[in-house]
């Protein structure tokens, strides 16, 4: 045989046999996607189309472990942050006790929550804010003292309703939920958010 | 007198907490459960499990006894230190409670929409499951953790579990790792496991089923996974499903060489 | 019929330790279900236990006593192979009685 085409048979036998051994990458994703899109059943408000993902969520099904490519987090960061939309009216600062039962509940959009009533933010889940509440979680870094350190200048104000919007915008890949963009907060209750923040009378800045 | 002594101990048992919870709730919660560790309502559904095995049920009046849990017929001690695996009978991966719903079906002539109705107990409406889990993986006790990737399709399953645990969806974006993936972090005052990495995953696998004093029921793995699924606002987890299973197979085997270790009792 | 208890002794240096494991809904009769309706009270009322016919622990309980009840106590007197006998009643009337020997 011509020593070009054994090797062509040989590059042909170690291909196939790492297929047989296991799935590309690619591959795994698509079964693993019709795995379980025959695994669940909609209940309640829970449609199949949850399992459908957009490209940020796709980009971002990958092992803290895989650095995400430059270029791919900043594709996300802009896409993210042309999503945002800022209230008409120009305001966004709300009522921050409002903000603060927003921020302690932690329902909504679950399988077994009611349609009809308003989600909470769950901040208390990830976040420290208010120094009362001893009860917080660690995902996400203290918010204590979140206005007090930067102060309520307009930038800040659009950087903090828009993170509570969209935290993608900033940091492509995120823990944090997208509240405005995925229609998990209203309009009002981000501002309210904002205002636990951010207002100098907010327990957050005391 | 007692339950003037109960009270008072009530009594003196709150003040402690409210005072210690202001500087170390990890550590009051961890006295919390080793108040609770004795007595562990968990061995009433072990000793229902044992009963329900011996059974004589279906329309064919037998046993579970037969069963072949992966260790041979009928064998019950160290069965679930090694599931989920590959079940030739059946050409596929299958964790306990799958496995279950072969045999009901196989053995006791069952129907599998019979066989599955009642995945998840609340109260006096048990789940058969639920008690057979706790009696069977009881018997897995002290027992070295020990799933085999042998089996191309046990590879697959472990694969396919691993691309699930990152998938991000839902409203909230949320992916298992969303919360398991690092060291040290917790929802609200609950610790939270990294399932990606040994010691994390170890702690978590071998403390399921475990009696959930919230719920006041026994609750088995499949159950944690469908309701991991709810908080992350994805649709409903179908019971003893391949998803579940591959899942499973994955969080399993990541914490291979740990001792089993339940059923626990949690919160 | 209700579950059987889990029941435990052992006796140490003249002091028998029981530990009893009841399965009880111990329902407050104050939660509601979903459709709004007071789930009805339905728990444990009271306990005894007797050793070769001796009352050595009585107890009135409430709804204050989580689910799946756990107890344990200690008393003087009892053997290895003497025989203990624990019965719980609820505020329905239901009752259970289970025994096991000292080991």
């Amino acid at each position: 045989m011509k020593p070009t085409n054994l090797t062509a048979v040989l590059a042909g036998i170690a291909a196939i046999a790492a297929g047989c051994a296991s799935m590309s990458d690619q591959e795994a994703s698509q079964k693993a996607l019709q795995l379980m899109k025959a695994s669940f059943n909609e209940r309640g408000q829970a449609k199949l189309e949850r399992l459908d993902q957009d490209e940020t969520q796709k980009l971002c099904s990958k092992p803290p472990a895989q650095e995400l490519a430059k270029e791919a987090a900043a594709r996300i960061e802009k896409q993210n942050l042309a999503s945002i939309r800022y209230p008409a009216d120009g305001k966004l600062i709300g009522d921050w006790k409002s903000g603060e039962r927003i921020a302690q509940n932690g329902q909504g959009m679950q399988f077994n929550d009611d349609p009809k009533r308003p989600s909470g933010a769950n901040c208390y889940a990830c976040h420290q804010l208010s120094k009362a509440e001893i009860s917080y979680g660690t995902i996400g870094p203290s918010l204590y003292n979140f206005g007090k350190l930067r102060g309520t200048s307009e930038p800040i104000q659009r950087y903090t309703y828009g993170k509570v919007y969209n935290s993608q915008a900033f940091t492509a890949c995120s823990n944090m939920p997208r509240f405005g963009h995925n229609g998990i907060l209203t309009e009002q209750q981000i501002k309210d958010v904002t205002a636990l923040l951010l207002d100098p009378d907010s327990p957050v800045n005391k | 007198m007692m339950r003037r002594t109960m009270a008072a101990a009530v009594l003196a048992a709150g003040a402690v907490l409210g005072a210690a919870a202001q500087s170390n709730p990890e550590a009051e919660i961890a006295k919390y459960r080793e108040a609770l560790a004795a007595g562990n309502p968990a061995e009433l559904w072990e000793a229902r499990g044992e009963a329900l095995w011996k059974q004589k049920r279906g329309p064919k009046a037998a046993s579970l006894e037969a069963c072949d849990l992966g260790k041979g017929a009928g064998v019950v001690n160290g069965a679930y230190a090694e599931l989920p695996r590959y079940f030739a009978d059946a050409d596929r991966v299958m964790d306990l409670e799958t496995r279950l719903v072969h045999c009901m079906v196989a053995l006791q002539g069952l129907r599998f929409e019979d066989a599955t109705k009642r995945p998840f107990g609340a109260g006096t409406n048990r789940s058969d499951f639920e008690s057979l889990a706790a009696w069977i993986t009881a018997e897995s006790r002290g027992v070295t953790m020990n799933v085999a990737l042998s089996h191309p399709k046990e590879r697959e399953a472990y694969q396919l579990g691993e691309k699930m645990f990152y998938f991000r969806g839902g409203p909230h974006d949320f992916a298992c790792a969303t919360c398991h993936a690092e060291n040290s972090k917790r929802i609200r005052l609950q610790d939270l496991p990294n399932l990606t990495e040994k010691a994390g995953a170890q702690l978590a696998y071998t403390t399921w089923p475990a009696y959930r004093v919230s719920q006041g029921e026994l609750r088995t793995f499949q159950w944690r996974l469908n309701d991991c699924y709810r908080q992350q606002r994805f649709p409903d987890l179908k019971f003893a499903s391949d998803a579940s299973i591959a899942l499973t197979a994955f969080l399993a085997r990541n914490a291979n060489g740990a001792t089993f270790n339940a059923p626990a009792i949690k919160r | 019929m209700a579950d059987p208890m889990r029941i435990r002794a052992a006796e140490r240096d003249g002091v028998v330790n029981v530990k009893i494991l009841m399965s009880h809904e111990m329902e407050t009769g104050q939660r509601k279900d979903g459709s709004g309706k007071i789930v009805p009270a339905h728990f444990i009322s009271k306990v005894t236990a007797t050793h070769q016919g001796r009352t050595v622990l009585s107890a009135q309980w409430g709804p204050a006593v989580a689910k799946n009840p756990f107890l344990e106590f200690n008393f003087k007197g009892g053997k290895k192979g003497d025989r203990i006998a624990i019965t719980w009643e609820d505020n329905k009337g239901e009752t259970r009685t289970d025994e096991t020997t000292i080991n």
